[in-house]
């Protein structure tokens, strides 16, 4: 049997952790369908139909599936998903809302945040906040997973030319409605896709000191990321939160500035190639994991850093 | 309106996890439990709602061992009004927990159901969810804004992007994240009070419910550790090893 993979998306573009969910269906092996739901997102479907391996998109497009209202999504997921052997979303806030949803409708256990895939029925997936590393089997007749983005190198985003199939059913549960969103305007990248972060924590004293940040980021084309000392503090918003409860992140370079290194944030970011830590004590935990430390007070290493980058 | 909140009794969050040798397992032997802190954060909202006076009744209900009853007692010092304790010695998985707590909600017919987003134990972020789907419920995860009005709730919810605001028929089910409130601390009059306060104990059996799971876990190992690198000693220095040593910039 295939493999359904639910696409992230905002009705334009095709997300990119969608990629790295398709590596995790591939590591299990078997044809790939992509699903795209939402509504007037045939640009997404059609760069969905340009992803290398897979065998066909299914679009389905209707204004219930505008806002991916979880409780509509997980009605045509779990009707499509019964002829599937397995059911892969990323661990997106849109795709951990539904997955749950889509199991519980299907009647069979879900296996979480995977970061490996053994075989087609066992994966592995960190517990405790990533302090252990669980190996985990599924008997369940249909495997509903959600996929850590950072623990699969993406697939090719060209190379296809899978034809698109249109579903036609419509399920509108009827009990939820979309309000309002407050989604926050960046022109640098994305963070969970970013090559580098740049990261400032408590340290950092206020939200106008992010500017520092911001200028070291842009010279890098980073991504500026924080520790949820500092968005609880108020600092900035909660979207930029790297950590256990926010966003899970493995770039090239990630750079904590100001951040003492909780556990909880080590959680979001260990994985990182390389680590730097500029802090002003040299006892902060950060340091235990940092490939190069620098002890030093950001309010001058910052500036230094902006002006010789 | 009457509100439902579930608890769950995990490891408490301050305590280093250590992997047990045989890797069956972490090891929780002796180990400091406490309630998990995402569902204390809805135990806070359940108690301010009834402090609003939009809520009635607060009923707290958990399911594992009877230890699990300190963490009910908790929930109780903290303003709830009453506990259930669905007995099993196994913790369940999550869709079990589901099925048991959808027993309770035919029973207890609340208006809101109040759960945290995840337990940092399993770290599934699944019961909620299911829990609503079971009963088909509309759901509101990730909470940092509840209000209730006219037979609806709004739900703002933390996203990857930002904020999303959603209106839910009642009743419903609504999971916290961290920044919906600061729980406050039990006084020691409501520590005390709380021990007086009544608790029903049932089992999956009076439910009728099977507690079972098609997950069975291989093995719990340690994560790689990081070792720790070097330190530069100036800007000029970092910049030229990201540059030429570590080669990311």
């Amino acid at each position: 049997m295939a493999i359904l993979v639910v696409a992230d998306h905002d009705n334009r573009t095709l997300a990119a952790r969608t990629l790295n969910t398709l590596a995790a269906a591939r590591a299990i092996g078997g044809e790939i369908h992509l699903l795209v739901a939402g509504h007037q997102c045939d640009s997404v479907a059609q760069q969905a139909s340009l992803v290398d391996g897979i065998t066909k998109v299914l679009l389905a497009q209707n204004p219930a599936l505008e806002h991916q209202l979880a409780e509509n999504v997980s009605l045509l997921v779990a009707e499509l998903g019964k002829q599937y052997s397995h059911i892969l979303a990323s661990t997106s806030t849109d795709a951990r809302n539904m997955m749950p949803r889509v199991a519980a409708i299907l009647d069979v256990d879900q296996v979480s945040d995977i970061i490996r895939v053994e075989c087609d029925d066992t994966f592995v997936r960190p517990v405790y906040a990533g302090n252990a590393i669980a190996t985990v089997q599924s008997s369940a007749p249909i495997k509903v997973i959600t996929v850590r983005s950072t623990g699969f190198d993406p697939v090719a985003g060209e190379g296809g030319n899978a034809p698109v199939e249109t579903v036609t059913s419509i399920h509108d549960a009827g009990v939820s409605c979309f309000v309002s969103a407050e989604l926050a305007r960046s022109d640098r990248p994305d963070l969970t896709a970013a090559d580098i972060v740049v990261s400032g924590g408590r340290g950092m004293g206020n939200g106008e000191n992010f500017a520092m940040l911001y200028r070291v980021a842009d010279k890098l084309g980073a991504a500026v990321g924080a520790s949820r000392a500092a968005v609880d503090a108020g600092y900035v918003a909660n979207d930029m939160q790297v950590g256990q409860t926010g966003k899970i992140v493995a770039p090239d370079l990630y750079m904590a500035v100001g951040i003492s290194g909780a556990i909880q944030h080590l959680a979001g970011m260990k994985d990182s190639k390389v680590i730097v830590a500029i802090n002003k004590d040299e006892e902060a935990p950060i340091f235990q994991i940092a490939d190069y430390g620098l002890i030093a007070d950001l309010f001058d290493a910052l500036p230094e850093l902006e002006s010789k980058l | 309106m009457k509100i439902l909140v579930a608890v769950k009794r995990v490891i408490d969050y301050n305590v280093k996890v250590r992997v047990k040798p045989d890797h069956s397992d972490v090891d929780l032997t002796n180990v400091k439990m406490a309630i998990n802190p995402f569902c204390e954060i809805a135990v806070e909202e359940a108690v301010r709602l009834k402090e609003k006076g939009i809520a009635n009744e607060i009923v707290a209900v958990t399911i594992g061992a009877e230890a699990c009853q300190e963490q009910l007692r908790t929930a109780l010092a903290l303003g709830a009004d009453r506990g259930v304790l669905v007995q099993t010695d196994e913790p369940p998985g999550s869709l079990a927990v589901a099925k048991l707590l959808k027993a309770i909600v035919d029973e207890e017919k609340p208006d809101l159901i109040l759960l945290g987003k995840q337990a940092i134990d399993s770290d599934n972020g699944q019961t909620g969810q299911m829990l609503a789907a079971l009963t088909g419920f509309p759901q509101g995860t990730y909470a940092s804004e509840v209000t209730v009005s006219d037979g609806k709730v709004n739900v703002t919810r933390e996203v990857d992007g930002g904020l999303q605001t959603l209106s839910l028929d009642l009743p419903a089910v609504v999971t916290t994240d961290l920044r919906l409130n600061e729980p406050r601390y039990a006084a020691l009059p409501n520590i005390m009070k709380a021990k007086r306060k009544p608790i029903v104990m049932k089992t999956p059996a009076d439910l009728s419910i099977i507690v079972s799971s098609t997950l069975t876990t291989l093995k719990v190992e340690p994560p790689t550790q990081r070792q720790a690198g070097i330190k530069v000693t100036s800007v000029d220095e970092l910049i030229d090893k990201l540059r030429h040593e570590a080669k990311v910039i």
